[in-house]
């Protein structure tokens, strides 16, 4: 997602909804929940219930089916009423799963509290055994304790808990790595509070949800491993029994009533799934990681939903126009417009700056045109963006494969995240080219190794094996600029190419940009917050404010006479080529969040120039002659230029 | 890259230390004259006294150790009372079987598993990965050894398409087309819980994988959906859940306990439970070991492979 997309979401608007509610919205974690509250009320009411005895042996009754002489679930081999052995047996179950989760989470939490509050050397021990108790297969150890202890349900329920250790150890001890390092825990320990005391009050609470999470995932495999012991005849011995002991029992009729071992499984299945649904939801609940559906996969072309296609604007000469462009993000139910109708035309061997504080639109504006934004929650809500008289945003989805990168190429701001880490440089440009030119590809990989020689990459040959992270900032860049001039696009659209490098380093790159322009007569949308930058490359610049373009003009006259207060204090804030973005922070105040924008102008906060008119009404982008604009009711003054 | 498997391999040495260290310790805590419990309450006194001076029992635990690890390095791991043959012939016997059990499984729920998890991405919210993700909750909620009973009754007696247990035919068997007939019901019982482990992560890692900027560059490129997400996104996530298939390994060997007895299948798994229920101990002992080192050197090939993946890693 774009950095505009990320900065347009307010920070404090995360309603603090309870966590209860959080996993009432979860319908299936609601069922889990339902199917393990009445599975326990069963299991706890079981003496009150008006169930046969489970042990009482009839042998004339023995086998019956489902319903037969008065028994809903039929009779066992010794004529037990199973449904009465169902439900005492699934008390045993849940009491052993539920005591085995009890047991390894407080030995494995303490273990990890330990090794995370006190690092070094304790850490490293006790994790070093508890990578050892991991090191063997998860059952196999459980099987070897019992060896050793003796079949017994008990017996089974410590080795089930003890190779459960390790899973609570790991996962506390990170967390408390964390914490120890934090002020509050320096705190207490300044104020003199002992060490376990500290754990307990300070850094305990903090890791509960971490143990609650660990719990409810671990607790099904703890009920299932222990039925699979007493399954084996390992667990639970005659004459108590738990369900797995019932499904060991039964599979010596199986062939013959089959009823007997399928029921005890089917409980089983429906007890652990229902553990399994309520643990998944209240992971979701706990780990803000996974709240706000933030996992949520951008398809590969944003959306568009637009009402109406608007009439065509000719502009002679030109090879993309932007026409009326308005991008929206939808987030929980908020609309954010990010591009709220950008007008805005290139013309070959042309570079248009597009200008603005993070937060403006310009990012999305250029990752609109080939629809790049992130869908969801991304989409394209109106206007048009015209290729060579053809609508980018009425095309097919194939056919804006087909344009991307060959017609409009991107370079991105961060060259080590925008390379795939795993593929060579030279694969990554193999395969721009190929996308488009099929050819062998002895042939791709010499067109490669001249693009990395155009840009000025030296030994060309050698770094075709090379890893992007073993490249430096710089030399990824220009990587990234070749892989952009593959197929000779007729637009380049690079959003902060040179945000990334350091300043000699940025200034090469924009001269070789400069270079290529001029050479080979594609466009450039160049995408900044940095003046200095503009100044050094673009024709004409576009500066943008929430969303809309607020002025537009010949790049060497905004500069000497802006026209429109923000364009103003932006260029004010630029003394030297390349300096770092902190440097915007000179302008008081921030953008205005685009899902609730004020009416009149947008910048009005923030101008030293506002008036009451501001405030009211549209504010239009007006021509003031020589290809200049502004959306400004009070433009500042243009001095007489005086030869 | 050969530096780093020299490493690698080097790394494993004190950790099978610890392995023999852990299994001694259980076997040092048995209630009671270990020898006894060995050897079962039928031995004959002169079998115990024997049994007690080859274990060095007279000696201190420290010194037990070395000498039991001294045996072990030599290839002793003590002789089965109740089958009467050395325990590392018998298991060397058994794990050949496991081996095909547990390797085919693996290959099963790895594939499975990986595929299920792009799909489920891909169409993510879709119908698809709605029934992915069911399919994959009740597979990782079902008792395995249940759900083997239920193949065999479907599969072995209702439709007689499978043989219900054992490896091979008893008359006329013992060929390739026998044996994958005898183990399609337990390696596909036995692969699924270890599916839905590698579908659910594969689901997640692909998710985070698809929201990086390097797919936005792919597809930037113009290059095709499908290559975005095979020769990309999916690569990309592998690497992280190939750790996860490591683990998977000794999920699925420790199921085979279940398969095996269930479906009769003559591998260490069976004769772990078969042993443990006439207390041959030092049997159960040289199984588990055996089974643990494979499993030990089987995560070093995932971490090889991981590391012949990303280039990062080296
Ligand atoms: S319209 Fe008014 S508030 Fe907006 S920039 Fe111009 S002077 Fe400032």
């Amino acid at each position: 997602m774009g950095r505009a997309a990320r900065s347009s979401a307010p920070a404090g608007r995360a309603r603090r909804t309870g966590a209860w509610a959080l996993l009432a919205r979860n319908h299936l974690a609601v069922a889990g929940l339902g199917v393990v509250t009445f599975v326990c009320l069963v299991a706890l009411a079981a003496p009150l219930l008006p169930l046969a005895d489970p042990n009482a042996t009839a042998p004339a009754d023995r086998l019956l089916r489902p319903g037969e002489g008065g028994h809903l679930l039929g009779t066992d081999a010794l004529g037990r009423d199973l449904l009465s052995r169902l439900v005492w047996g699934a008390r045993v179950s849940i009491a052993v799963g539920l005591s085995a989760t009890l047991i390894a989470a407080a030995v494995g939490s303490l273990i990890g509290l330990v090794a995370g509050y006190a690092g070094g050397r304790v850490d490293n021990w006790l994790m070093r055994g508890i990578d050892m108790v991991m090191a063997f297969p998860y059952i196999l150890l459980a099987l070897a304790i019992v060896a050793v202890l003796g079949p017994g349900l008990l017996n089974a329920l410590y080795a089930i808990a003890i190779v459960n250790v390790p899973f609570f150890a790991r996962n506390i001890r990170g967390i408390t790595l964390g914490l120890a390092r934090r002020e509050f825990v320096d705190a207490a320990r300044l104020s003199g509070k002992s060490h376990p005391r500290i754990l307990l009050t300070e850094v305990l609470p903090n890791v509960l949800p971490v143990i609650v999470i660990t719990m409810s995932t671990t607790v099904g495999w703890m009920i299932l491993e222990t039925a699979g012991l007493s399954f084996l005849g390992l667990g639970a011995q005659p004459p108590q029994s738990d369900l797995g002991s019932m499904l060991g029992e039964g599979r010596r009729v199986l062939f013959t009533h089959p009823h007997v071992s399928v029921v005890p499984g089917l409980a089983i299945l429906v007890l652990v799934m229902g553990i399994n649904l309520l643990g998944d939801g209240i992971r979701d609940v706990l780990d803000p990681r996974l709240k706000s559906g933030a996992l949520s996969r951008p398809v590969a072309r944003t959306a568009v939903r637009r009402t109406a296609v608007p009439e065509r604007q000719d502009h002679p000469g030109a090879v993309l126009e932007l026409q009326g462009m308005e991008t929206e993000f939808h987030v929980g139910g908020q609309v954010y417009r990010a591009v709220g109708g950008v007008d805005l035309h290139l013309a070959p061997g042309e570079c248009v700056g597009l200008v603005g504080e993070s937060g403006s639109g310009k990012s999305v504006t250029a990752m609109s045109v080939m629809g790049l934004v992130p869908t969801p929650p991304g989409r394209i809500a109106g206007g048009a963006a015209w290729l060579d008289g053809s609508d980018l945003f009425a095309l097919s989805d194939e056919e804006i494969r087909q344009r991307r990168g060959r017609d409009v190429a991107h370079v991105f701001q961060d060259p080590l995240g925008t390379l795939h880490p795993l593929h060579t440089v030279g694969a990554q440009l193999v395969e721009a080219i190929r996308a488009h030119r099929p050819m062998p590809r002895t042939e791709a990989e010499a067109a490669a190794c001249d693009l990395l020689a155009l840009v000025r990459i030296p030994n060309p040959a050698e770094r075709m094996q090379a890893f992007p992270h073993e490249l430096s900032g710089g030399m990824r860049q220009r990587v990234c600029i070749a892989m952009g001039l593959a197929n000779d696009p007729s637009v380049l659209i690079a959003d902060e190419p040179t945000t990334a490098l350091d300043v000699t380093v940025q200034a090469q790159v924009l001269a070789l940009m400069d270079r290529l322009r001029r050479e080979r007569d594609s466009a450039i949308l160049f995408i900044t917050h940095d003046f200095g930058v503009v100044s050094a490359i673009c024709d004409r610049v576009a500066v943008m404010y929430a969303g809309r373009i607020v002025e537009t003009g010949p790049t060497d006259e905004i500069l000497a006479a802006p026209a429109h207060p923000y364009t103003d204090r932006l260029i004010a804030c630029v003394p030297v080529l390349g300096a770092p973005d902190r440097r915007l922070e000179a302008i008081s105040g921030r953008p205005p969040v685009v899902n609730a924008l004020p009416p009149g102008c947008a910048f009005a906060d923030r101008c030293p120039r506002a008036r009451d008119e501001c405030r009211v009404g549209d504010i239009a982008l007006v021509e003031q002659g020589g290809g200049r604009a502004v959306r400004c009711l009070f433009p500042m003054e243009r001095e007489v230029a005086d030869g | 890259m050969g530096a780093y498997i020299l490493k690698r391999l080097l790394a494993v040495i004190p950790v099978m230390f610890g392995l023999t260290l852990i299994v001694f310790l259980i076997m040092a805590m048995i209630p009671g004259d270990p020898a006894t419990a060995i050897l079962g309450s039928y031995a004959t006194p002169e079998n115990v006294e024997r049994l007690n001076r080859q274990l060095g029992l007279d000696r201190s635990l420290p010194e037990q150790y070395l000498i039991w690890l001294g045996n072990l390095l030599q290839g002793d791991l003590g002789r089965s009372y109740s089958l009467n043959r050395p325990v590392l012939d018998e298991v060397t016997e058994r794990f050949g079987a496991t081996l095909i059990l547990a390797g085919t499984s693996l290959v099963l729920c790895s594939i499975l598993g990986l595929l299920a998890g792009v799909v489920s991405a891909v169409r993510q919210y879709g119908w698809t990965d709605k029934v992915v993700t069911f399919v994959v909750l009740i597979g990782i909620s079902t008792p395995s050894f249940w759900l083997g009973l239920l193949l065999i009754l479907l599969f072995a007696v209702q439709w007689r398409l499978f043989p219900a247990s054992g490896m091979y035919a008893i008359y006329g068997g013992g060929d390739l087309p026998d044996l994958l007939h005898h183990l399609v019901l337990p390696a596909a019982t036995l692969s699924v819980v270890a599916t839905g482990v590698i579908a659910r992560l594969t689901r997640t890692a692909m998710l985070e994988v698809l929201r990086q900027d390097y797919i936005r560059t792919a597809r930037a490129k113009g290059l095709r959906e499908s290559r975005v997400i095979w020769r990309h996104a999916f690569k990309a996530a592998l690497v992280g859940v190939i750790p996860v298939i490591g683990i998977q390994a000794g999920f699925v060997m420790g199921g085979a306990v279940y398969i095996e007895t269930v479906f009769q299948w003559p591998g260490i798994g069976s004769m772990l439970v078969t042993a443990i229920s006439t207390r041959d101990l030092l049997l159960v002992q040289g199984g588990v070991l055996v089974v643990a080192a494979a499993y030990v050197l089987f995560n070093l090939c995932a971490d090889v492979v991981q590391t012949l993946l990303d280039p990062r890693l080296r």
